[in-house]
C-alpha cells in the first residue's frame, strides 16, 4: 500500500522541531509498523537524508523501549499492544499517518521520536526497591508463604514495561499509573510492606520533583497502557500514601 | 599462552566451598577506593553491579538502552531452573549438574556447572526476598513446572515473563545503590574499547550516543557482561540492539573467544514472512507439550498449500506426517531443541514446507483441544461425542494454559491457532559460545571478567530451557562477587588509575578514527544492507546444518563483504549528536569479523555436537555423531589480526563425575 507519513522532525533538545511529509509506497500489511519505519529509513539513507530517529529494542513488546504516538494514540490504533506489535494491516492504502513522540514536560526529546525518560529511573532510585543484601543469605523463599490472589496481583503490577504511555496519553502528564503500579507491587507482598511508608512518600515526592502532573481520574492511562496495568493501582497508592502522611 | 582453567583441587562437591573458604579478601574501607566498571545491565551485569556496589566498591554501569531495565533478559518468557526439589520428585544439586552437562552434549566444564548447580538454590531465595512476584499455588508457596531434557519440575516461573521480573528485581537492587550513590550509571553508553595497561584491563572507551562524545572511563577492573552475539545472523530473537561489540573489542586486546559456532536455533518460531522482517518471535517451548508437530505426505498436498489451493483442515489424518512422532517415539514433540530445529529443516529442504517461502511446518492443537474437551465433557457428564460441545470445551482449557502466545500469534500472523494450525521454524535464539573464562570468571586478558551469555562457560554445545536466567544470575549475585574480590585484594594500594596514560590515549584514538571512517565514507548502501547480506550467509552456510564446502564458501564471502563494507557502507548525519547509523555501523563491523571466526570454528570442528551440526557426522538415520576422542575440548580462539588467522588453544575437557554417553531420544 501507499502511505503519507507526517513525522515529527527535530535535531536536538534545542530545535524548534516540526512535521515533515513523507510518501512511501510498496508497504505490506504483514510488515510491523516499526519495519515500515525501517523502509522509510534505508530509503532516506540511500537518497541522502538524515534517517528518522526512533527508539526500539526487543520488537516483541516487552522492553519498554518503543513509543510513538500514532495518529493521537500512544502506541497506536490497536490496544493491548506496543507499537513494535502493531501491524500495518490495521492501516488502508492511501492512508495519511500522524508520528509524535511522547510529549511531556518530563520527557524531553533527544531526536525526532526519542525522548528521554530519565525521569522514570529517577522516581526508581527514590524507592523502588526492598532493602535487603543481594548476599543470598536470605531465608528459604518458601519461609514466607504469601496469598495466591496478591501475589498474582503483585505480578500483574509488576508487568509495567514503563515505556510511558501512560504519561503521553495523559492530559495532565501525570506518571500517576507508572509510580502506583510499583508502589503496588511492594505493597501486596510481605516483604514490600516493612519500608512502604517511606516507599510511597519518597516515591512520590521525586514523581512531583520530575514535572508530572497530577492525576484527575479520567482513566485514559488504562486504556492505553499496553500492558493493561489497573487505575485500582492508583486508588491503592493514594490509600497508601495517605495513610503514610498522617503516620 | 597455554590455557590454564583454574579449577580448584578436591572433589567436585567441594571445590566451590574451599575455594571461597581460602581467596583473598578485601576490607571495606579500602573496597571504597576500588573502581570497577560493568559493561552491560541485563541479569548477569544488573545483578553485579548492585552486589559489588553493596559489598562497597565503586561501581560505573553502562548500558546501550535508555534505562537498565530494558536488557534483553526482560524477554525470557518460560522460567528459571533451581535445584530446590519443593517438588519432592528427586531433584537434587547432582541432577540439575547432570542434566545441564548431558543437555549441552557434554562440552560444558564440570566445576563450573556443579557451582552453578549449587548457588541456584540461593537465587530463589534472593529474588523472593527482593519482592519478585514468582508463581505461588493457593497454599501460598511457589509453583514449579517442568521444562524438556529434564524429568524432575525444577523451573520456577513468573506466567510467561520470568526474565522480566527477575531483570526488574536485579534491577531495582541496582536502583537501590543507584540512589545510594554507589553505582554510577551511563544510560545510552556504548563500550568501543578495551584499555589494557601493563597487562590488567583498566578502563574502557565509551560512546555517549546522545551526545557523541567519547569518553575515557578507568577502573580496576572490567567486567563484561553484554550478552549473545545472535545477531550475526540479522534475523534472530534478539533485540534490534543486541550486539558482540563489548565482547569483540575484548577478544581483539587479548581475550580469547570461545567455541563460536555453539549456537541455539530454536524450534518454535514464528515465520519469516518477507525480506522487510526485522526481527523474529519465538513461541515459548512449552507449546510442545500439547501441539503436535506435522507436515503433509505427499509433496503435492504441500504445493497445493503453498499456492494456497489448499488448507491444512484440509488433509485427512493419514495424508500428514507427524515427523517427530515418526522418528522419535520415545520423546515425540518433546525432544531437544537442537533435534527438532534439525527435523523441521530436513522436512522444509525435502520440499514439504508448507508457506510461500516453503520454510514452515505445522504446529497444531486440533488433538490437544478435542482431547481436553472430551475429558471436560466427561468431568461435567455432558455429551462427549458433539464435536461443537467438545470443541468449546477443549479451547477454553487452551486458551487457559497458553491464551496469550495464541494472542501474541494472531497479532503477528493474522491467523486464529484454535482455527487452524500454527506455523513455526526455527530461528537463532541463544549463544552458548562466547569470550573464554577461567573458573573465576576471568578472561585471558588480566582484570577482564566476562559473565552471562557472553561468556561460554556453563552450557556446553546446547543449552537446556530455563537455564540462561539461571547463568546470569549465578554469575553476577553469587560468582563473580567472590572471584573478582581475590583478584582485586591485590589493588589496594594502587589508587586511582589516570585516563591520561599512553593507552588511554591510543585507545581513544582507535575509535575515533574508525568513526571518522565511517562519517567519511562517500559509500552507496546502508549499514542494515550489509547486515542482511551478512546474515543470509550465516543462515545459508553456517546455520542448522553445516558441510565443509559451505563453511569455506562463507569465510570467504564474508570476507569479502567485509571489504565491501569499509569501503561502500553510507552512514550520515555527525558523529557529535545522536546518530542510530553509526551505532549500527560500529556494531555491524564487528559482526562481519566475528562472522568469520565463528565458520573457521565450524570449519574446523570434524563432529556434530548440540547445535553444531555438521553434514559430513552424521549416522545412517541423519542423527548427530559426536566424536569425544577428537573434540573433547574447548576450541579457545586466539587474535591475530585477521579473523580466519585466529590461532586455536584448546582446553581439554576432563569428565571425573559424568560418564560421556551418546543422546538418544529415539
Amino acid at each position: 500500500m501507499n502511505l503519507t507519513l507526517k513525522i515529527w522532525r527535530q535535531k536536538n533538545a534545542k530545535d524548534k522541531g516540526q512535521m515533515v511529509d513523507y510518501k512511501i509506497g510498496g508497504i505490506e500489511p504483514d510488515m510491523s509498523f516499526l519495519e515500515m519505519l525501517d523502509v522509510l529509513n534505508n530509503e532516506l539513507v540511500e537518497k541522502g537524508d538524515d534517517p528518522v530517529a526512533f527508539d526500539h529494542d526487543c520488537r516483541e513488546g516487552i522492553c519498554g523501549m518503543c513509543s510513538l504516538f500514532i495518529n493521537g494514540e500512544a502506541h497506536g490504533p490497536d490496544r493491548g499492544i506496543t507499537t513494535c506489535q502493531l501491524h500495518m494491516r490495521k492501516f488502508k492504502d492511501g492512508d495519511t499517518i500522524y508520528i509524535e513522540p511522547f510529549r511531556a514536560k518530563a520527557f524531553p526529546v533527544i531526536k525526532d521520536l526519542v525522548v528521554d525518560r530519565g525521569s522514570f529511573d529517577r522516581i526508581q532510585h527514590a524507592g523502588g526497591f526492598v532493602s535487603v543484601n543481594t548476599s543470598g543469605n536470605t531465608q528459604d523463599a518458601n519461609a514466607l508463604p504469601i496469598r495466591k490472589d496478591n501475589a498474582d496481583k503483585a505480578f500483574d503490577a509488576a508487568t509495567c514495561i514503563g515505556c510511558g504511555a501512560c504519561v503521553a496519553t495523559c492530559k495532565n502528564s501525570s506518571a500517576m499509573l507508572f509510580v502506583s503500579a510499583k508502589v503496588s507491587q511492594f505493597a501486596l507482598l510481605p516483604q514490600g510492606r516493612v519500608e512502604a511508608t517511606e516507599r510511597v512518600l519518597n516515591m512520590v515526592e521525586a514523581m512531583d520533583n520530575e514535572g508530572f502532573g497530577n492525576c484527575t481520574n479520567t482513566g485514559a492511562c488504562e486504556v492505553e497502557c499496553p500492558k493493561g496495568i489497573s487505575l485500582e493501582n492508583i486508588a491503592r497508592m493514594n490509600r497508601e500514601y495517605l495513610s503514610a502522611s498522617i503516620k | 599462552m597455554a590455557l590454564d582453567n583454574k579449577i580448584p583441587q578436591g572433589s567436585i562437591s567441594s571445590k566451590w566451598t574451599d575455594y571461597k573458604d581460602h581467596i583473598k579478601l578485601v576490607n571495606p574501607a579500602n573496597k571504597r577506593n576500588i573502581d570497577v566498571i560493568i559493561v552491560g545491565t541485563g541479569l548477569a551485569g544488573g545483578s553485579a553491579a548492585a552486589t559489588l556496589a553493596e559489598l562497597g566498591y565503586s561501581v560505573k554501569a553502562f548500558c546501550y538502552q535508555d534505562s537498565p531495565r530494558r536488557a534483553h533478559s526482560i524477554a525470557a518468557q518460560g522460567g528459571i531452573n533451581a535445584a530446590k526439589n519443593y517438588a519432592g520428585d528427586g531433584d537434587s544439586i547432582y541432577r540439575l549438574f547432570y542434566d545441564t552437562v548431558k543437555g549441552g552434549d557434554y562440552r560444558a566444564r564440570e566445576a563450573n556447572v556443579h557451582r552453578l548447580a549449587e548457588v541456584s538454590v540461593n537465587i530463589i531465595d534472593q529474588c523472593v526476598a527482593q519482592g519478585v512476584p514468582l508463581a505461588r499455588e493457593y497454599g501460598g508457596l511457589l509453583d514449579n513446572r517442568s521444562f524438556g531434557g529434564t524429568q524432575v519440575s525444577r523451573t520456577f516461573y513468573a506466567k510467561g515473563q520470568t526474565g522480566q521480573q527477575l531483570l526488574l528485581g536485579a534491577y531495582s537492587a541496582m536502583n537501590r545503590q543507584i540512589g545510594r550513590g554507589k553505582i554510577k550509571m551511563y544510560n545510552r553508553h556504548e563500550m568501543l574499547d578495551l584499555v589494557i595497561v601493563n597487562g590488567k584491563a583498566r578502563g574502557i572507551i565509551a560512546r555517549n550516543l546522545v551526545t557523541g562524545e567519547i569518553e575515557r572511563h578507568s577502573a580496576h577492573a572490567v567486567v563484561i557482561a553484554t550478552g549473545g552475539y545472535g545477531n550475526v545472523f540479522f534475523l534472530s530473537t534478539n533485540a534490534m540492539g543486541s550486539n558482540v561489540t563489548a565482547a569483540w573489542k575484548a577478544h581483539k586486546r587479548g581475550a580469547y573467544f570461545a567455541n563460536p559456532c555453539y549456537t541455539q536455533i530454536h524450534p518454535t518460531c514464528i515465520p519469516v514472512t518477507g525480506d522487510h522482517q526485522s526481527k523474529l518471535t519465538l513461541m515459548s517451548e512449552s507449546l510442545r507439550n500439547d501441539g503436535r508437530i506435522w507436515v503433509p505426505k505427499k509433496l503435492e498436498d504441500a504445493q497445493a498449500i503453498r499456492e494456497g489451493k489448499k488448507k491444512p483442515t484440509d488433509l485427512a489424518e493419514e495424508d500428514r506426517d507427524y515427523y517427530l512422532e515418526r522418528r522419535y517415539p520415545s520423546f515425540g514433540n518433546l525432544v531437544p531443541r537442537d533435534v527438532a530445529s534439525r527435523a523441521a529443516k530436513e522436512r522444509c529442504d525435502a520440499g514439504f514446507g508448507v508457506n510461500a517461502t516453503g520454510e514452515a511446518v505445522y504446529l497444531d492443537f486440533a488433538a490437544a483441544i478435542e482431547r481436553y474437551g472430551k475429558e471436560q465433557a466427561r468431568i461435567h457428564h455432558l455429551d462427549e461425542n458433539d464435536p461443537k460441545l467438545v470443541y468449546d470445551l477443549g479451547q477454553k482449557v487452551v486458551e487457559n494454559k497458553y491464551g496469550n502466545l495464541f494472542q501474541m500469534y494472531y497479532k503477528i500472523v493474522d491467523e486464529d491457532p484454535y482455527k487452524t494450525p500454527m506455523m513455526i521454524y526455527p530461528a537463532v535464539h541463544y549463544t552458548m559460545g562466547g569470550v573464554w573464562v577461567d573458573y573465576n570468571l576471568m578472561t585471558t586478558v588480566e582484570g577482564c571478567y566476562c559473565i552471562g551469555e557472553a561468556n561460554f562457560s556453563d552450557h556446553g554445545a546446547n543449552r537446556l530451557g530455563a537455564s540462561a536466567l539461571m547463568q546470569g544470575l549465578a554469575d553476577g549475585y553469587f560468582v563473580l562477587p567472590y572471584t573478582i574480590g581475590d583478584y582485586l585484594a591485590d589493588d589496594i594500594r594502587t589508587g586511582k588509575i589516570s585516563t591520561d596514560l599512553p593507552e588511554f590515549v591510543e585507545a581513544e584514538n582507535n575509535v575515533r578514527s574508525m568513526i571518522d571512517h565511517f562519517m567519511n565514507n562517500k559509500g552507496t548502501h546502508s549499514v542494515d544492507y550489509f547486515h542482511k547480506k551478512l546474515g543470509k550467509i550465516m543462515w545459508n552456510k553456517v546455520g542448522m546444518a553445516r558441510n565443509e564446502k559451505g563453511l569455506n564458501e562463507a569465510m570467504d564471502e564474508i570476507a569479502a563483504l567485509r571489504e565491501d563494507f569499509y569501503k561502500n557502507v553510507k552512514v550520515l548525519g555527525t558523529a557529535d549528536s545522536f546518530n542510530q547509523e553509526l551505532e549500527k555501523a560500529l556494531r555491524v563491523a564487528d559482526f562481519l569479523e566475528l562472522g568469520e571466526l565463528f565458520a573457521k570454528d565450524a570449519l574446523h570442528r570434524e563432529e556434530s555436537c548440540g547445535g553444531h551440526f555438521r553434514e559430513e557426522h552424521q549416522s545412517a538415520e541423519g542423527e548427530a555423531e559426536r566424536d569425544d576422542a577428537n573434540f573433547s575440548y574447548v576450541a579457545a580462539w586466539e587474535y591475530k589480526g585477521n579473523p580466519r588467522e585466529a590461532v586455536l588453544h584448546k582446553e581439554p575437557l576432563v569428565y571425573e563425575n559424568i560418564k560421556m554417553v551418546t543422546r538418544s531420544y529415539k
